[in-house]
């Protein structure tokens, strides 16, 4: 929506309960200037050079824009326009130059705060990297054997450089450390922080007493290859996160409310039980309420399963989530926002997801094995030396503290993050998003995978199966009814009849009665297409339309189309011996029929949500780890259920919130990929923790005996975390 | 040895402002469309003069 050119436009109803926190769009549009506006579209086709010249420039030659500006990683156009301009008077311009582009909401795109604290990070990068190459010049000199007054003048140096550094730079894993201890957790973090300030303490000591060792290098070391860590796991997840926003954002939540004769724009949260709704064709029904006005045609199919429209008339009751096919409705509302039958589901979703979140990754379980681990090492080599030296503390302390540093998990806190920043990069560039941070892991150990009929392996979109079967002279007329009719069946059937070179017959008196289908005269005569029972046939078992003429009725049967991947997908899975299970909410016949169409032996039809999701819950039981492919309402259940689950972009917003994968592309071959590419990064993670460990076992005896020098921390430290990184590199 | 009175004040110094101007590049957004810089380069719209 426009951001900020209307100070009164409509507040934004977060699509997605954990969007709640974001300010709304209303609130934005109060904060800025009225005179000029901040633009926000999504340009999902943009991708070269060309492209940006060409939009910039053909953007900023429109009256009322100040500037554009493309951001190609985001694949968004920003515009800074005058106050008379908003988003949905863009689109058409950039159409014109050869792009779709789409409105933005910018209530649900919160981008700000993940994007401070991504560069509060780097900053820290910045100073950690800075302070590193410096401290590392004067390290060498003394390393080489810079002694006595040298020495101590360039370990004061580097301390003046290092304990800022450590105290601004460390903070993240300082404040993390103090919250875990309030609680009483020992995460990774506090050994981290236990380092560096013990390193800092004791070097700081050693300096004023001019010792030979000081571990300022290390300090800044630690917290550098650290923070590249923190940083690479910050990035992947704002860029799911940004991507998985943008999904949300693209659907602006609103109505149009009817007042008397006066139709408005409002928001979804703002409509009240009561309200009058009217829904135009190709609309979503955006609350639950009861038909008062008009006749049409819904599609239920994202929240049902069923391809098979279903006729709406008055006194109909319509849930939120349906989509209006043929005539405009008026709708009074029964339920709106929170409490409507979509909300309430997504509701549940969430906290299903919380549930979900208990998984603990591989990187937890490693912090948990490792954390109590190197304070005992710490601790014992420090009441060794107390005992063994007769009492010399600071001997002590130096040795526990080479401990704790030497052990200290540069490339256990890389191991993962480069691993799997690596592995999301591969599936974004293949149409996939990874939105969980343990989707990976746990897609890895799938062996059951579950699709859905509708809209996951078809595209939910009906194509004429028995086209041939029909006069040439009941095409021609049944083309130009369908011509007349926005309905996906019509459409569909004047799609193909086009495709297969019939010209359509010329009509007379064409109109086209909402929820039945369309009449005209052929030659004098009334022709119609539309429901069985309007034309007068007998209907058919599976998804058709008939075409009725005073030489009798026929019908046009359709079957829906495949997804393109689809049969891949199911091969792929197959071939690496995996079960596969089709699960729809749909009749038998079509189920069945695309059943034995992918070669799936194991199917069930006319499942309910709970069905499905309790089909899901026995599998767990059994002891599989199912992957769940879903797009609709019925499935939410089943998705949070799963050990892991993918949707398409094309899902409702409560499936995507859902599901730990989002499917981008309209190709669903990708998720076989995603489970090959998955299995490949849970062993490079395992590897890495390998590496890490592999560095520690060489080292850590040498800290024990107390023979480490600032010399072999540095190395160990290096060259650990580069080899981890390398390593997570080799991801194909 | 007194060279080092010299020189380390001028590392520092250039190392600190190598700091400053990574700061910079930062405040002015300099690394949020790496894909777009990448493929800005190749276009000749403002290779006369700079974008105002």
């Amino acid at each position: 929506m426009s951001l900020a050119a209307d100070p009164q436009g409509p507040a934004a109803l977060s699509a997605c309960p954990a969007c709640v926190a974001a300010p709304s769009a209303q609130d934005i549009a109060r904060m800025a200037a009225p005179r000029q506006a901040r633009l926000m579209l999504s340009v999902p086709a943009v991708h070269c050079a060309a492209c940006i010249s060409t939009l910039e420039n053909g953007l900023e030659r429109l009256p009322g824009v100040r500037s554009a500006r493309v951001n190609l990683t985001l694949r968004r156009v920003f515009v800074e326009a005058g106050p008379d301009l908003t988003a949905a008077d863009l689109i058409a311009p950039i159409k014109r130059l050869g792009y779709e582009a789409h409105e933005l909401d910018a209530g649900v795109l919160s981008v700000t705060d993940t994007d401070r604290q991504g560069r509060e990070l780097l900053m820290r990068i910045g100073v950690a990297g800075f302070s590193m190459m410096n401290i590392m010049l004067l390290s060498v000199a003394v390393w080489s054997g810079a002694t006595d007054a040298t020495r101590d003048l360039f370990h004061w140096i580097s301390g003046m450089i290092a304990i800022p550094t450590v105290v601004f730079a460390g903070q993240p894993f300082f404040k993390s450390a103090w919250a875990g201890l309030k609680v009483g957790r020992f995460g990774m973090d506090f050994p981290i922080s236990l380092a560096l300030v013990l390193a800092s303490g004791i070097s700081i000591y050693e300096t004023w007493h001019s010792g030979h060792h000081a571990y300022f290098d290390a300090a800044v070391m630690l917290t550098f290859f650290l923070l590249i860590g923190r940083y690479l796991d910050h990035r992947t997840r704002a860029v799911a996160r940004s991507a998985a926003q943008e999904l949300a954002a693209l659907e602006v939540p609103r109505a149009i409310r009817l007042t008397g004769d006066t139709e408005e724009t409002v928001n979804v949260a703002d409509l009240a039980p009561g309200d009058l709704v009217l829904v135009r064709p190709g609309g979503r029904i955006p609350v639950d309420g009861v038909v008062t006005a008009g006749t049409s045609e819904l599609d239920r199919s994202l929240l049902t399963g069923e391809v098979l429209p279903v006729f709406a008339g008055t006194g109909r009751e319509v849930s939120a989530g349906e989509v209006n096919l043929t005539g405009p409705l008026t709708v009074r509302v029964t339920a709106a926002g929170k409490d409507s039958s979509l909300s309430r589901m997504a509701e549940l979703v969430a906290v299903a997801e919380s549930a979900k979140t208990k998984y603990t990754g591989l990187a937890d379980r490693a912090a948990r094995a490792y954390s109590p681990l190197v304070h005992l090492m710490s601790f014992s080599a420090f009441a060794w030396w107390m005992w063994a030296t007769g009492g010399d503390v600071r001997f002590a302390i130096n040795i526990s503290a080479a401990v704790l540093i030497i052990t200290c998990p540069c490339a256990l806190g890389l191991a993962v993050p480069a691993v799997v920043t690596a592995a999301s990069g591969k599936l974004f560039k293949k149409g996939l998003l990874i939105k969980s941070g343990t989707a990976l892991e746990r897609l890895a150990e799938v062996d059951t995978v579950v699709f859905d009929k509708t809209g996951t392996l078809t595209m939910g979109a009906p194509e004429p199966t028995n086209l041939a079967d029909h006069s040439p002279a009941d095409l021609e007329v049944a083309m130009a009814l369908a011509l007349a009719s926005a309905h996906p069946l019509a459409q569909s059937l004047a799609r193909a009849a086009k495709a297969a070179g019939v010209t359509p017959a010329t009509l007379t008196d064409l109109t086209e009665v909402p929820g039945y289908g369309v009449e005209g005269r052929h030659s004098g005569r009334r022709v119609r297409l539309g429901r069985a029972e309007w034309v007068g046939a007998d209907p058919l078992a599976v998804t058709a339309t008939y075409l009725g003429t005073n030489a009798g009725t026929t019908g046009f049967t359709f079957a829906d189309a495949l997804r393109p991947g689809a049969a891949e997908v199911v091969a792929a899975v197959q071939a690496q011996g995996m079960r596969v299970k089709l699960l729809s909410g749909d009749a038998a016949g079509p189920v069945a029929e695309l059943a034995e169409r992918l070669g799936i032996r194991d199917w069930t039809a006319g499942a309910l949500p709970q069905d499905k999701a309790a089909e899901v819950r026995r599998l767990t039981a059994a002891g599989a780890h199912v992957l769940m492919v879903g797009d609709g309402l019925n499935d939410t259940a089943a998705l949070t259920a799963a050990h892991v689950s993918v949707s398409p972009a094309s899902a409702l917003d409560a499936a995507r919130v859902a599901s730990d994968i989002v499917l981008l592309g309209r190709d669903i071959a990708p998720v076989a990929d995603a489970i090959r590419i998955a299995r490949q990064s849970t062993r490079r993670i395992r590897e890495n923790f390998l590496i890490s460990g592999g560095y520690n076992v060489v080292a850590v005896p040498i800290a024990l005996i107390g023979l480490a020098t600032p010399l072999w921390a540095a190395l160990a430290m290096s060259l650990s975390s580069v080899t981890v990184a390398l390593n997570a590199l080799r991801l194909k | 040895m007194e060279v080092l009175t010299i020189l380390i004040p001028v590392s520092l110094f250039l190392g600190g402002m190598a700091l400053v101007a990574f700061f910079w590049t930062m405040r002015s957004r300099q690394y949020e469309d790496p894909d777009g810089d990448a493929n800005r380069i190749l276009t000749k719209d403002w290779d006369d003069r700079p974008k105002p």
